[in-house]
């Protein structure tokens, strides 16, 4: 009886193990396997000589990405975006969820229900590129100027990235927060926004980071609505939209060269084809794009973790 | 004479027989009176709190509201007006166009491939990260456990670009002239070493472009990319439950001599029960809307019959210079279907469970 249920176990535990290793492999693998592509000649890569190392070794790839303009532009423009846009969004959903954590606000439930019916329906696609071009042209009007002046950076910072499932993480902490201390602060004097800055912020800092991470990540990886509004600003252009369009741009592997050329005249390359594959250059990039990613990614695991959890908090 | 039980608001006067109003109630009357008083002063005293709450609503209010009104032109006429205001109504003309017009086609299309893309990334996307949260359970040593899920979260946190542009890049066909086939993505080469299928190896050779734009492989390519970006991720609510499970109930069970498959059914499946209920809730909620931006990247017109989601076809629609009001009223029909299902699995699961997300 005991000696049984011992093999059954057992042969679960290496299943587990198995598959566990097996998966946590699949998911690193391309990754690696995009450095050692990105490293290596031209007859390798295309030749499907690459396994994991790189074979033939060149570094005209990284050579060829660090010296694009374009590309550092819409590095730059990346950061910026994250950055203020991850601030305008904290700013609003930090002190919405707030008042809205409070029981004495009035019409709480209407004000609940008004951020999660955005949740359960949205206007669409067009509807909401209708509307950002007719807002970005109230905005325009209101900064002086017209709204093919105005950097799409500014509307997609301002206009995008609102995350009702945030707002109820958030509220959610501060509901969590003992009303005692809130007392004993407005007692000793304290205003509403010092309550909030003094008391709430410190008392939630976890799930505030997980939030801003959160809204960060979404931002870093954000494309479609960039791609969409910024078709005549490449200037203002995430990294995103960079790599993809360099991808239909200089590979055969999205748009195809019109019959006649080959694809290696269908664009200025500015690197030897015979030594560096277009696929090196890809894969060059999107290592690029990823290492911010991955140097803070150690640092911020846990506080996804975290958050996530935090999430199956229901009312 | 009948005396009515009402004296806490009426006062019945013997002498005169008849009733007047008690201090009380008078007090009572009052203050209803001044109801909106006393809230508009409870407001006022309150207003920072109010204030602090503008902002996000009128984000809200403009970048998630407003667009409903663009649906109005799904009922008007886009030939009577240039702009919107001004169309006429059109009653449901747009939407009869939609399903028996001439463009019918490309929105049934696009609406079963909605559907099952959605179904299978259910069917397959649901039941693994909870199978990764068993397993995970498994592992009892914290420095394993944790390295395993660094490397299963990582996937994650790239972006959709990212996710695409690798898949694309591995699953490429050949180079133009290449017969030997050398030259496709390590994936392709791989699937084709382990796979006899002939029609596989006549894809890879036939498509440039590679096994994600092929009609044939689009969908399980979509699925595997899909689990493989967030069944990791996924797992980490499942094996919140799990470890939140009591030891002293497997040894409860143990002693009961049940073997694993018992302990699984009898001890573990029960107790995270509620935590499945509400993920596959919001797994449901989010069934029509997710994956636009991952369709848009994939999809070409080489495997539309199998890539083109509703959102997808109204955007092109849009770009492509005619047709927004079609567009619009297909995404609006997309869109209310979804909201129909998080309700009625929300209520559902209330029935079933007592486990409510809203």
């Amino acid at each position: 009886m005991k000696r049984k249920m011992e093999v059954s176990e057992l042969i679960f535990k290496i299943v587990a193990y198995v598959l566990l290793i097996a998966f946590a492999l699949m998911c690193v693998y391309p990754f690696l396997y995009a450095v050692g592509s990105s490293f290596s000649t031209t007859p390798n890569v295309d030749g499907g000589k690459v396994v994991l190392w790189p074979v033939g070794f060149q570094a005209d790839a990284y050579r060829y990405v660090f010296t694009r303009n374009e590309f550092w532009i819409s590095y730059a423009n990346t950061l910026f975006m994250a950055f203020i846009g991850t601030i305008w969004c904290m700013i609003y959903t930090i002190m919405g969820a707030y008042a809205l954590s409070k029981k004495r606000l009035l019409g709480r439930k209407g004000f609940n229900f008004f951020l999660v019916f955005t949740m359960w329906f949205s206007a669409g696609i067009v509807p909401q590129f209708l509307n950002y071009q007719t807002t970005g042209d109230i905005l325009a009007g209101l900064a002086g100027t017209e709204y093919a002046n105005i950097d799409q950076k500014w509307l997609i910072i301002i206009a995008m990235g609102m995350n009702a499932t945030n707002v109820i993480l958030l509220r959610n902490a501060f509901e969590g927060v003992p009303s005692e201390i809130e007392e004993a602060a407005r007692i000793d004097g304290a205003t509403e926004l010092q309550i909030l800055t003094k008391v709430y912020i410190p008392m939630s800092k976890a799930t505030i980071a997980t939030v801003a991470l959160f809204f960060g990540i979404s931002r870093w990886n954000g494309y479609f609505w960039a791609q969409k509004m910024m078709t005549n600003q490449s200037y203002s252009w995430p990294v995103q939209v960079y790599i993809r369009d360099f991808i239909d741009k200089h590979t055969y592997l999205v748009k195809m060269p019109v019959d006649g050329d080959d694809w290696a005249s269908y664009a200025p390359l500015g690197y030897d084809v015979n030594v560096v594959s277009d696929m090196s250059v890809v894969y060059a990039m999107v290592i690029c794009a990823v290492i911010p990613i991955l140097a803070i990614y150690p640092f911020i695991q846990k506080y996804f973790a975290k958050g996530v959890n935090m999430g199956g908090v229901k009312e | 004479m009948f005396k009515l039980k009402c004296d806490d608001f009426l006062i019945y006067d013997e002498a005169t027989g008849t009733y007047s109003m008690s201090a009380e109630q008078q007090v009572r009357d009052e203050t209803e009176r001044n109801r909106w008083k006393t809230t508009g002063l409870t407001i006022l005293k309150d207003w920072r709190l109010y204030l602090m709450l503008v902002p996000m609503l009128l984000v809200y209010l403009l970048w998630r509201y407003m667009p409903m009104t663009e649906l109005l032109a799904a009922f008007k006429d886009p030939n009577s007006a240039l702009l919107v205001e001004d169309q006429q109504w059109f009653g449901l003309t747009n939407f009869q166009a939609l399903f028996f017009g001439s463009q019918s086609f490309w929105f049934w299309q696009a609406f079963r491939n909605t559907f099952i893309i959605a179904f299978y990334g259910l069917l397959f996307g649901f039941p693994f990260p909870i199978i990764l949260a068993l397993f995970f359970n498994e592992v009892k040593s914290n420095i394993t456990r944790s390295i395993l899920q660094v490397c299963v979260y990582l996937p994650k946190f790239m972006s959709t670009v990212i996710i695409t542009t690798l898949a694309i890049v591995l699953f490429r066909g050949p180079r133009e002239g290449d017969t030997s086939l050398e030259s496709v993505g390590i994936i392709s080469k791989f699937l084709m070493m382990i796979s006899p299928s002939a029609e596989l190896d006549a894809t890879v050779a036939n498509t440039s472009k590679g096994l994600v734009f092929s009609t044939r492989y689009f969908r399980a390519i979509y699925q595997v990319t899909g689990i493989w970006e967030h069944g990791g991720y996924d797992s980490i609510v499942f094996f919140a439950a799990v470890i939140a499970v009591s030891p002293t109930s497997y040894e409860a069970a143990q002693i009961d001599g049940a073997g694993k498959m018992a302990q699984m059914r009898y001890v573990v499946i029960p107790s995270i029960l509620s935590t499945v209920v509400i993920m596959l809730i919001m797994k449901i909620g989010s069934l029509l809307s997710v994956g636009f931006e991952k369709v848009y990247l994939m999809e070409s017109s080489s495997n539309y019959e199998a890539a083109d989601i509703v959102a997808t076809l109204s955007n092109r629609w849009q770009e492509g210079g005619g047709g927004t009001t079609l567009g619009i009223a297909a995404e609006m029909v997309n869109n209310l279907i979804g909201m129909i299902l998080v309700i009625g699995a929300n209520a559902v699961a209330k029935k079933a469970s007592n486990v409510s997300l809203y």
